[in-house]
Parts: C-alpha cells; structure tokens; sequence
C-alpha cells in the first residue's frame, strides 16, 4: 500500500465535532457530528471505541486489536479502515 | 432554525422500504428531536420558517418540560437534539436545557444568529457538554446581511463564529441563499474560508411561513441558481479535506421533490415553544391536524399513536402519480406541507415533481418572481419582516 496518510507511528483522533458513543436503541456503536449520525459495524466499533477512549499511535491500537482478538492478523484490514474513516473525516492524525 | 438544512441530516438506512407493510410495522424510532425553544428572537429574517401567526403563541415550556421532553425523546432513541427558535439564546436556562440534555447522550446542536452570544458564554456552554453551534448569516456583507435581517447584526456574527471556534467547536456557518444574496456566494464562501470555518451550509430558502410569503422577492432566477452551482462546486473541489461545503438546489428548480424530513413520522420530530409536537416544523399549518400536545399526551403516544403522525406514514395514504412510482420510495411523494400550500391538498404529490399535475403552479411561481425581480425597486413589493406587529396584522389577530 502506498500514499497512506497514517503510518505506525501516527497518533489518531476523532475529528473535530465528532462523539463516538454505544447506542442502545439501535444496539450498536455510533458517530455523532454537527445534525448527523453514522452507525457503525462491530469492527469499525471496536476501531473507533480505543481511538475515542485514548490518544494512541496506529501501532499501539493494533497491538491492542490483536490482544482482544486472539493475535489475528488484521493489520491490513485496520489500515484500510482507516483510510476509509479519515476520507470521511471521521479521525485525523495529530 | 432558519432552514430545514435536511440534506445533511440523512440518518442512514431512514427508508427501510416499508412497501406493503402496515404503518404500524414501519414505525421506527424518533432520531431528531427539533426543540423550538422560544418563537422570541431578535431578528427578523423575511424568510423566517416560523408560522406567520407566532406572536399567538405566548405560554412557552418550562425548564422542567423541556428536560422531560428530551428525556422521552432520549429513551425512544432519539440522539440529534437541535436546539432551536426563534433564537433559542433568549432563554434564560439555555445552560441548563443543554447540561440536561448532554446528560442525557443527546448529541446537542445550538442553531443561533449568534445574537446573545458572547465568547464566554461560548466556554460556558462547551462545559454544559454542548455538542455544536451554528451560527446563521444572511449574507456576506454588511449592508445586505444588515438589511435581510432588520437589524445591524453582522460585525457581531463574525465575532461570534470566530468565538464559536475558539472555544474548540467546530466552526458551521449557514447562510441562506435567495435572489437577494446568491449572486455575493462566492463572497460568502470566501468569508468562510476566512474565519476558518470547518462547514459551510449554503442552504437555500425554503418557501413556508415567512419566506412563502415573501417568495416573489426571495425565489432565485434560473441563471443565478446556474452561477451560483458551478461557483459552489469550484469551492468544494478547491477546499477538499478543509472545509466541508453544503449545496442544494431550491427545489423549485428541481424536477423530483426532497425526500421532506425523510418521510413523515419516519425521523424527525419537532416540539414547538408551546408544546405542540409536529411532524416537521411547517406542519401545523396543515388542515385536519389534532395538534397534540407534549403537557398532556406522552411523546411515545404522540409518535407512535396520533393522527397527525400517522397521517402520512408509510404509502397507504398516497394518490396517483406517487402511488404507483416507483421513486416514492426515494422521495416519499416530497412535502406534505408544499403539495397543501400549492394544490390545496396535502395528499397531493409535491408539484415540483414534474410528474405531478400541478408543476404549472411552481413554474407560474418561478414566474412571477422573474417579473418581480424585473420591477424597479420603486415599484417592487417591499419584503414583509418577521416581527410580532407583523405577526399580528398578517394573521388578524
């Protein structure tokens, strides 16, 4: 993968405005922005719960990853969320 | 809130595609609770969609009916609280509406002209857990946003929105466009670009209340609207990953109609400064409403229970062309209060459709404000303001 905008030393935060919070009506994780609410699935969930609780590198929050899910091997997967999160504003690099 | 700025609202997956279920199974959950705090406000904005006759209304909710409001709002699931007016600063307990409501997980929105406001109360707010502010313009220059608002407001504005982001919110600037302002957008936006603004809304008047009345001076000539696009979409090319710029076009202009509110009863949910709880914040303008109230009736009985919010639920209630297009699932036939205000029948599809029967009447609209906006301003209708003498003389009351 080339162009990343994140590298494994990248400390990632929610974006300005943003609020990351469980729902329980619509049991799931949820964005919430200015007039807007994006619902997420439970791996986008997961992602964005560690980067909302604490400020942490992209290596940091894998290692985290791989603890709660048995060692798997996701780091592509979780690069490429995030990708995807900051073309839609949601998290920014500090 | 001075527009209905829906086009960024989208909750996702709001049209379920209920063909062929009962209303009743397609009910879903309130997800925006519109407060309209208080009809009081310092401006007086021609194209205001408060209804003509807000002056009547003079018994506002208490703090405590508030706070119960959004609670019952909450537990239905609910999460975007707009509050709103009129300027919703005008309350005294502001604060205290929004700590109760941040409380309770509302994403909270604070919709204001910015008069009121000041930088320490900006910080106050943030600190009660409020989300959000956005602080409307009427255009880019003084003068003109001077004169659309009736009052001599702008250098405060800038003040404000400069104070907004300051005090570590996001910077939303919303500017409604009309005849009278469209052609200073690309003024407007480099005003954003200067305060650094994170979003721009250039949300484009919506003919109800204030502004209906008022259209043959507000409505937008073809050519503008055409300038106005091609301008709009420079800036959003130009300011990618900077700054977020919101464009839609009136619908008049259109040939399908807005999905309004996302379907009736399907999101939204307005509760008015007296109680009253609509289906979106024109609506009680319609016929045939039973306006209940949030003092006596609970807001799960309102939402899932009353007339007026079952009035337009689902397809079943629906004519021909809507009935058998397959776009009502996109569009659910447009706006209720639209298709009432230009056919007399709000079951009627929204005529901007060009499939309806009655697309003459918004092309005569469209019309009638060409030959308006041709007059010399001697002879020009004068723009009617939203104040409460007004108010009272428009609604004989």
């Amino acid at each position: 993968m080339t162009n990343r905008v994140f590298n494994a030393d990248s400390v990632l935060v929610l974006a300005l405005g943003y609020r990351f919070q469980w729902e329980p009506m619509q049991d799931c994780y949820v964005l919430l922005y200015p007039e807007g609410m994006v619902k997420l699935n439970p791996a986008a969930g997961e992602i964005l719960k560690r980067i909302s609780e604490k400020k942490q590198t992209v290596s940091e929050l894998i290692a985290e990853l791989k603890v709660a899910f048995d060692g798997a091997d996701l780091d592509d997967d979780v690069y490429q969320f995030l990708e995807e999160a900051h073309g839609n504003d949601w998290i920014r690099a500090e | 809130m001075a527009t209905t700025g829906s086009e960024q609202n989208k909750a996702p997956g709001s049209t379920g595609g209920a063909l062929g279920m009962n209303v009743r199974d397609a009910i879903r959950q309130p997800l925006w609770l519109l407060a309209e705090l208080t009809y009081a406000c310092p401006l007086q904005c021609p194209y205001c969609s408060n209804p003509m006759d807000f002056a009547k209304i003079k018994s506002e909710l208490t703090t405590e009916e508030w706070i119960d409001v959004f609670k019952q709002a909450r537990a239905m699931g609910a999460t975007q609280l707009g509050l709103s007016g009129g300027e919703p600063l005008v309350r005294p307990d502001i604060i205290e509406l929004i700590r109760a409501a941040r409380d309770l997980g509302f994403y909270t929105n604070l919709i204001t002209s910015g008069i009121g406001l000041d930088a320490s109360k900006a910080i106050a707010f943030k600190e009660a857990g409020l989300d959000h502010i956005q602080v409307s313009f009427q255009a880019s220059s003084e003068d003109l946003n001077n004169l659309i608002a009736g009052t001599d407001a702008f250098q405060h504005k800038i003040e404000m929105a400069k104070a907004v982001k300051a005090a570590g919110y996001p910077m939303v600037l919303c500017f409604v466009t009309h005849r009278q302002n469209i052609d200073k957008i690309d003024e407007i936006l480099d005003l954003a670009i200067n305060l650094d603004a994170d979003y721009v809304e250039l949300a484009t008047t919506q003919y109800y209340g204030w502004a209906m009345h008022n259209r043959d001076q507000l409505l937008p000539l073809k050519e503008q609207l055409v300038r106005a696009e091609r301008i709009a979409h420079e800036y959003q090319e130009q300011q990618k990953g900077n700054m977020k710029i919101y464009y839609v076009v009136p619908d008049y202009y259109e040939d399908r109609p807005k999905a309004c509110m996302n379907g009736w009863g399907n999101v939204f949910l307005t509760v008015t400064p007296d109680g009253t709880a609509l289906p979106c914040h024109a609506a009680r303008e319609l016929p045939g409403m039973t306006l209940p109230n949030v003092r006596d009736t609970s807001v799960k009985e309102i939402w899932e229970d009353s007339n007026d919010f079952n009035r337009f639920r689902g397809f079943d209630w629906m004519k021909e062309p809507c009935r058998s297009c397959d776009e009502k699932v996109k569009d659910f036939g447009g706006c209720r209060c639209q298709a009432y205000m230009l056919t007399g029948d709000p079951a009627m599809a929204d005529p901007v459709c060009s499939k309806s029967p009655d697309r003459h009447v918004v092309d005569e609209a469209i019309e009638r404000g060409r030959r308006e906006s041709e007059k010399s301003t001697e002879v020009a209708k004068p723009l009617v303001f939203r104040n409460p003498k007004n108010s009272k003389q428009i609604s004989g009351f």
